[in-house]
């Protein structure tokens, strides 16, 4: 059909490509988003579901980070803090009050105050110099508070952080739907008891708050963000106030952070500098967002699974390989699995060089290398 | 009022009395002159070598607007380097030769400073040029040649802590009364001190010097000029990165254990002076260095655990009073 | 009428995503001043840093002296002696009156005779010389712009509304200083005040909108009121 393209209303090449691409990245999340749905029937095992528990989360962490660095391009390290400050609170309250609704209710709500407080006391102070300025003063807020994590022990538990237990709905030895022998319904082979219910309270929780960061980023305050972003003279000059809108996003992206930390800490059912707050979950979270594309909400979903996947798993592949060049100089070591940030970090380069708009701004067409 | 108070202050010499009125706050908190003598000196010792590694990265700013979230892997290198050239060198660093052992020591630091330089060179032409500009794409990119440049270092030297030999002849204090005061401190303060006064005068007395001084105020002008200020940076940025190297080995030797988490706990006191500081001047970098290293050690010994939140909180209250940091580079 | 050194053809530049000249076609004659008059956003400033190879044409050339520099990096285009005196004049504040024009002397070392020269044109110089230069008032920044300027022999000379801000009794300085500098070299002068503009330039163009919309000598300009009036409307300041 080499006419095709020169009839009325007939779609341009590239343009059906692009959206071509569109419908791979739908297709793509909506699979994920599926498997997540069914995860407990899906992948029964106990890793796989700490997999998909972790997916979760940091689907919520990644896209509200990509509402700062994407859809608004502030550049802050500060994310961990505040994701850390959400999942202290939940597990100093639980830990202090005991396993029960009313503690993670309350612990949460503190977390998520102290990181609006601290979000708009940095955004103010910050966000009016320049960019490299505030990924910098951000970086040295995140430290402070690790450091403060761990030195603080008696509330903290220092390094080794906290273990507590969960509201008892939550306990596997719970049964959600009881059977006529008295023990928890099985459906599909699997039982229905408190394991599935404490998936499930991650899984909705954290789907919630990605529908409402998608209402965000389609509100009119997304639109005035990309603005800023795109041209932040311009949108000065029309008369938005671009440093309220940004200590605004700062703020939302502060609390949402705070409550995927409140998940985290609920599900681990434990609570560290090392899952929470260390420089190591930062780095994931950039590199998360960078993989997936930036400024677009399905790249974080991309983003984090692929990354997900490959810190659970692509480990495995890396020992072979290790394992079959291990007679050669220096290879073996750079394929041994704690090695794998290595080669991630490759990726990274590469990417941030070759497709600055990550997998899903690539197949959907967004910019590209200039 | 204020007016002829900020003026008073200006005439006595301004923002370079915040050191001072710092030492003589401490003076009152710690009450025994002993004890603030030994910070005193340990704080300047610890400033000078923050200072090595913060110059560089202000400079480098200030010239091309590049921030390089990778520096502390110079500063990483740096001290790994001069651990394994200590090592090396054993025979010589615990000998009785005092010249054996300051060369060992000069070996060390000579080459790490090489390292820096020609990673530098490196590091400027592969992963820096391509995003000048580009702010975001610069902060991505160097943070991911961070993530490499630790796992080398994690892949070469292994996690476990290494311990780093300090030359015999710099090991113990001098005893002066009832203040002791340790003689690699010393010397780290000297060496910093010759670095500043040798980066003072290549800047205010050379043409380099005085080209790199024109460029951070109006890259564009020097250009117009007729200098090619591309290869200017380049030189700017391994001069930095081997300061950043060289202040790695000499916090290493402080150190006499290091682990790889080194580059990352110094980074954040860089940024911290960078920021106290302002970009783009090596006096703000000492300002802001001494400053940290005193607060640094004032505060660690007044209050130990709030050591480094000091120097934040310390980083906050500057911002809020000069938001560009304390000296900065004029700019037009 | 005398070869021109500088010579544009149909240049067009692009600021972001901004199409700021539409097609620039321009000849300056060499020796003596030469003006582009234009109001505000015409396009006066985005063509003298197009000259500079400070903002890339999209399309078109610039020749100096038959030698196509459309493509040359900036201080290449320096190098072959143009010199360049911006709108915020460019003076490096933290350095002194002396360290500015001694980055512009070749190899570092001035002249002496074309210093003493200068310090007759502009006294101020010599008595700020060891002063920082951001001490400096506005005319005296404006006037150790141009100096730096002609620091070195310069084939041409492009300046970018020095009169901006400046008294009047120091624009009646600057136009014998310029009447003086352009004995030796050529001077494209960059003005929205057409009273400056008329008592130094032999040729005129005006550009608005991104384009040349008058060319021809000065007197005729000044002698034509309707023309004036035609061009100028936007562009007349009151002095």
């Amino acid at each position: 059909m080499a006419n095709a393209a020169i009839l009325p209303g007939a779609v341009p090449a590239v343009s059906r490509r692009r959206q071509a691409g569109r419908f791979l990245v739908y297709a793509v999340v909506l699979a994920i988003g599926l498997a997540l749905a069914f995860a407990p029937f899906l992948f029964p095992d106990v890793r796989a579901q700490e997999v998909a528990a972790r997916i979760c989360v940091f689907v919520v962490l990644v896209a509200s980070y990509d509402l700062l660095i994407g859809y608004t391009g502030i550049v802050s390290f500060a994310h961990t803090m505040f994701f850390g400050l959400g999942a202290y609170g939940a597990a100093i309250a639980l830990k202090a009050m005991g396993p029960g609704f009313d503690a993670i209710f309350f612990g949460g709500a503190l977390g998520v105050l102290a990181a609006i407080v601290l979000a708009v006391l940095i955004g103010l102070l910050s966000l009016r110099v320049k960019a490299i300025f505030f990924a910098m003063v951000t970086l040295a807020a995140a430290s402070v508070m690790m450091v403060l994590a761990s030195q603080l022990s008696a509330i903290t538990g220092g390094e080794d952080g906290m273990t507590f237990s969960v509201p008892r709905p939550f306990s596997p030895a719970q049964p959600l739907v009881t059977g006529e022998d008295g023990k928890a319904l099985r459906l599909f082979g699997v039982a229905l008891n408190g394991r599935v219910a404490h998936y499930y309270f991650v899984f909705v929780s954290s789907f919630l708050l990605f529908l409402v960061m998608m209402r965000i980023v389609a509100s009119p305050l997304g639109t005035v963000l990309q603005a800023i972003r795109e041209n932040e003279m311009r949108a000065e000059a029309i008369g938005y106030r671009v440093v309220a809108y940004r200590t605004a996003i700062f703020c939302i992206a502060a609390v949402i952070a705070a409550l995927a930390g409140i998940l985290r800490a609920v599900w681990l059912k434990y609570t560290g500098p090392d899952v929470v707050l260390s420089f190591d979950i930062m780095l994931d979270i950039l590199l998360m967002v960078v993989i997936g594309g930036m400024g677009t909400l399905y790249g974080a979903v991309i983003g984090v699974a692929v990354m997900t996947l490959a810190q659970y798993y692509l480990k495995d592949v890396m020992a072979a390989g290790a394992a079959a060049t291990a007679d050669l100089p220096l290879l073996p070591d750079l394929l041994n699995p704690d090695r794998w940030l290595f080669w991630l970090g490759l990726v990274f380069i590469l990417l941030v060089y070759f497709f600055p708009a990550g997998i899903a701004g690539t197949l959907m067409g967004k910019g590209g290398h200039k | 009022m204020m007016k002829t108070l900020s003026a008073t202050f200006e005439r006595f010499g301004g923002v370079m009395l915040l050191p001072v009125a710092l030492a003589l706050i401490a003076f009152l908190l710690i009450g025994r002159p002993s004890t603030w003598v030994t910070l005193t000196v340990a704080g300047l010792a610890m400033g000078m070598m923050i200072f090595l590694m913060a110059s560089g990265l202000s400079l480098i700013f200030g010239l091309m607007d590049v921030l390089n979230f990778g520096h502390s892997a110079f500063v990483s290198f740096g001290a790994f380097i001069a651990a394994s050239v200590l090592a090396f060198l054993g025979a010589w660093v615990s000998g009785g030769s005092a010249v054996l052992n300051i060369a060992a020591l000069m070996a060390a630091i000579a080459a790490a400073t090489a390292f820096g330089a020609l990673a530098g060179w490196a590091f400027e032409r592969v992963i820096v040029k391509p995003v000048y500009k580009d702010h975001l794409r610069q902060i991505l990119i160097t943070m991911g040649a961070l993530i490499v440049a630790d796992e080398i270092i994690l892949t070469l030297w292994g996690g476990a802590p290494i311990p780093v030999p300090r030359p015999a002849v710099l090991t113990g204090s001098i005893v002066v009364g009832d203040v002791s005061i340790e003689i690699y401190r010393i010397f780290a303060f000297l060496l910093g001190l010759c670095v500043y006064v040798a980066m003072h005068f290549a800047l205010n007395r050379t043409r380099i010097g005085l080209l790199v001084r024109a460029g951070v105020e109006n890259r564009e002008m020097v250009e117009a000029l007729g200098f090619r200020i591309d290869r200017l940076f380049i030189a700017v940025f391994m001069a930095g990165s081997a300061l950043a190297a060289m202040g790695g080995a000499m916090w290493a030797g402080y150190q006499s254990l290091i682990t790889t988490a080194i580059g990352a706990e110094m980074m954040i006191l860089v940024f911290i002076v960078v920021i106290i500081g302002g970009l783009g001047s090596i006096e703000g970098s000492l300002l802001g260095a001494i400053l940290v290293g005193l607060m640094a050690n004032y505060v660690a010994f007044l209050f130990p655990k709030m050591s480094l939140a000091s120097n934040m909180i310390l980083m906050m209250a500057i911002l809020l009073w000069r938001p560009f940091g304390l000296k900065p580079a004029v700019k037009g | 009428m005398r070869e021109a050194i500088l010579r544009l053809d149909d240049v067009h530049t692009d600021i972001a995503q901004y199409h700021v000249l539409h097609g620039v076609s321009l000849d300056v004659p060499e020796g003596g001043v030469h003006v582009l008059l234009g109001r505000n956003g015409a396009g006066k400033t985005t063509s003298l840093r197009t000259i500079m190879g400070l903002w890339r044409a999209r399309k078109g050339a610039i020749v100096l002296r038959h030698r196509d520099i459309t493509a040359l990096p900036t201080p290449d285009i320096a190098r072959l002696g143009v010199a360049f005196v911006p709108e915020n004049m460019g003076i490096f504040g933290g350095l002194t009156v002396e360290e500015n024009m001694r980055l512009a002397a070749e190899g570092g070392r001035f002249d002496d005779e074309r210093l003493q020269r200068i310090f007759a044109l502009f006294p101020a110089m010599e008595k700020f010389w060891q002063s920082q230069a951001h001490a400096l008032s506005g005319g005296q920044k404006q006037m150790l712009a141009i100096s730096r300027a002609i620091v070195e022999k310069r084939d041409l000379i492009l300046i970018d509304e020095p009169t901006k801000g400046l008294a009047p009794a120091i624009i009646r300085a600057m136009i014998d200083a310029f009447r003086e500098i352009a004995k030796e070299t050529t001077i494209l002068l960059v003005e929205q005040n057409f009273h400056f503009a008329r008592a130094l330039g032999e040729t005129v163009a005006v550009i608005d909108d991104g384009r040349i919309v008058h060319r021809g000598t000065m007197a005729a300009l000044a002698a034509d009121e309707a023309l004036q009036n035609q061009f100028l409307s936007l562009s007349m300041e009151a002095h």
